[in-house]
């Protein structure tokens, strides 16, 4: 069976200028223990999908379709229903290591209310399965650091507090939302190492949201290709480096600069297809 | 933290030495004097009152003569209009009558409009919010000269429910209209601050990812959004307090509950100089004593602030 089934999902958003369709018609599944890429530029959508299947977005948001979580339909569930999905069974992980994390909470606390909440473990369990998480996210000194405050951590370690926290529960799911995008690049190999790593331990699901063709390739069997709210392709990531199908997906594979060939102008993305023109 | 208090309060002395230079230079600068009447007394007289005060003395022994009765024996001097009261006693009559309306006013007017603001913004744009902001809105625009003849006319007038004015030691229906007039605009503005503060907070990254943990809509406002959304609240209370507890004009003469406002206006109308100068001091104090403690309280709250 799929971890998660999504079928026409659509995210709309009420505004004082009328309806936003931020998402359209939305559809892909994820088998157990796989990964899928949902590749895209900023605003197509790909973030407003990940909030959209996991009932996070704004009052002002609205979502139709359909999205099964092990059979069972997950969306618009009322949010008691929700709360036990979350975290327990799907979990994920966000942009912005620097502001996801709660700035006036110890991270001790941070952790260990999932675990008293979703698990019903005394705070004493709680903070033990806590600190052997950070342990495995590789956190030096965990014991000790467990105490901290977010501000006293780096930005590639708060990613590591951000992914402790989302699987401590052992979540089937695990959302991933550009947990990069925010870190310099050598943190950025690191934490997608760990991601990697993680995964095989814990045998999840992964939905990674990105725009870096180069982790899409390592690390992604599946990959969705967003624009504009739509989605543009939708195949494995063998085929998709293939012999992409859309010219939208052809522009992007292009525009990845490449160090075996010198170019003295790198390629952009044409966006021809949006008028049929050939390109 | 010890010693950053420590250094704060030492701050605080020339801090207030400037203020009671400034203050009483200021205050012989302006014209007429406690002596000076419609009647004008005869120049004989007028100069022994003037000895017998030390006001024919050229202005900085008066002040260094002033500023030794403050250092030496904490004496603020007589006053010059009420004459068989020294300063620290109609300081010591009308303060804590200011204290007690001002402080419960700072009590209601911080509990009611806390609520308000963290009810408006968690149902921000329902019924339940138009009706909280329609209230602090309302409460802004009347301010305390408008409340108070209004309550007198409703409750006494009307009702007959509470007595018009006096203080009768401070029993609770003396107490209810003077409160419910000082607190009003406070309340008004608490609210304001609170909702706006906690619609970022409920916005920001952390509560989202306080929903993505599963955590019951409960407990991400009350442990993840309550603190964080009450620290720019901080500031304008240390603020509000002092203006609260040390009195209101409007307060004291519309509820004649005898409390330092109206001594403290009376004093700079009747150039009573001495008691302009004890409760410009007792206030800049009070103001002093306040800052701090809502730095300290920033400092308890966001863990991100260490001294």
């Amino acid at each position: 069976m799929n971890i998660l089934d999504v079928k026409n999902l659509s995210v709309k958003f009420d505004t004082p200028d009328g309806v936003v369709n931020a998402v359209n018609d939305v559809s892909f599944s994820l088998g157990e223990g796989k990964t899928l890429a949902i590749v895209g530029e900023s605003g197509s959508g790909k973030s407003q999908t990940a909030f959209g299947i996991l009932g996070l977005l704004p009052k002002n948001g609205h979502t139709a379709g359909s999205v099964k979580y092990m059979g069972t339909e997950i969306l618009n569930l009322p949010e008691a229903e929700m709360n036990k999905y979350r975290a327990n069974e799907i979990a994920m992980i966000f942009q912005d290591p620097m502001t996801s994390l709660n700035p006036y909470m110890r991270i001790s606390k941070q952790l260990t209310e999932v675990l008293v909440y979703h698990k019903g473990m005394s705070q004493a369990d709680a903070l033990k399965e806590s600190i052997r998480m950070l342990d495995a996210v590789q956190i030096p000194d965990a014991a000790n650091r467990v105490r901290m405050y977010p501000h006293e951590f780096s930005g590639g370690m708060r990613q590591r507090v951000m992914i402790a926290m989302s699987l401590l529960c052992g979540p089937k799911l695990l959302i991933a939302d550009e947990p990069t995008t925010a870190l310099d690049v050598t943190v950025q190999a690191e934490i997608m190492d760990l991601l990697i790593d993680l995964q095989e331990d814990f045998g999840m699901a992964i939905i990674l949201i990105t725009h870096d063709m180069g982790i899409v390739a390592g690390s992604c069997e599946d990959t969705l290709v967003m624009f504009g709210g739509n989605v543009m392709e939708y195949q494995s990531t063998v085929d998709l480096f293939k012999n992409p199908q859309h010219p939208y997906t052809r522009g992007l594979l292009e525009a990845v600069p490449r160090l075996d060939q010198d170019v003295d102008t790198l390629s952009t993305v044409s966006y021809d297809f949006l008028t049929g023109a050939k390109s | 933290m010890l010693k950053y208090s420590f250094s704060r309060v030492l701050v605080a002395i020339p801090t207030l030495l400037i203020l009671i230079i400034i203050s009483f230079l200021l205050m012989h600068a302006a014209p007429g004097g406690p002596f000076t009447s419609e009647r004008p007394l005869p120049p004989q007289v007028l100069a022994n009152i003037q000895a017998k005060y030390g006001l024919d003395d050229p202005l900085y022994v008066q002040l260094w003569e002033y500023l030794k009765g403050i250092i030496f024996h904490f004496d603020f001097g007589p006053s010059f209009q009420r004459k068989d009261l020294t300063v620290n006693e109609i300081i010591a009559q009308g303060f804590p009558i200011t204290l007690t309306y001002g402080g419960l006013s700072f009590i209601v007017a911080t509990l009611i409009g806390g609520t308000l603001g963290i009810v408006a913004a968690i149902r921000q744009n329902t019924i339940i919010d138009y009706f909280a902001v329609g209230i602090s809105i309302g409460a802004q625009v009347l301010p305390n000269f408008v409340m108070a003849p209004l309550l007198v006319w409703l409750f006494t007038l009307g009702l007959g429910w509470l007595p018009g004015g006096g203080w009768n030691g401070g029993a609770w229906p003396n107490l209810i209209m003077p409160v419910i007039a000082l607190s009003t605009s406070y309340m008004a503005s608490i609210a304001r601050i609170t909702r706006s503060s906690m619609l970022e907070v409920l916005n920001s990254n952390y509560i989202r990812t306080a929903r993505a943990k599963g955590l019951p809509e409960r407990t991400v406002i009350l442990r993840h959004a309550l603190k964080p959304s009450l620290v720019p609240l901080i500031s304008y209370l240390g603020v509000a307090f002092v203006g609260m507890i040390t009195g209101s004009v409007v307060i004291d003469i519309y509820f004649s509950t005898g409390g330092m406002g109206v001594a403290f206006v009376n004093s700079a109308l009747n150039r009573d100089y001495s008691v302009m100068m004890g409760i410009t001091i007792l206030i800049g104090a009070l103001t002093i004593v306040f800052a701090l403690l809502a730095d300290l309280l920033y400092a308890w709250v966001d863990p991100k602030i260490r001294y």
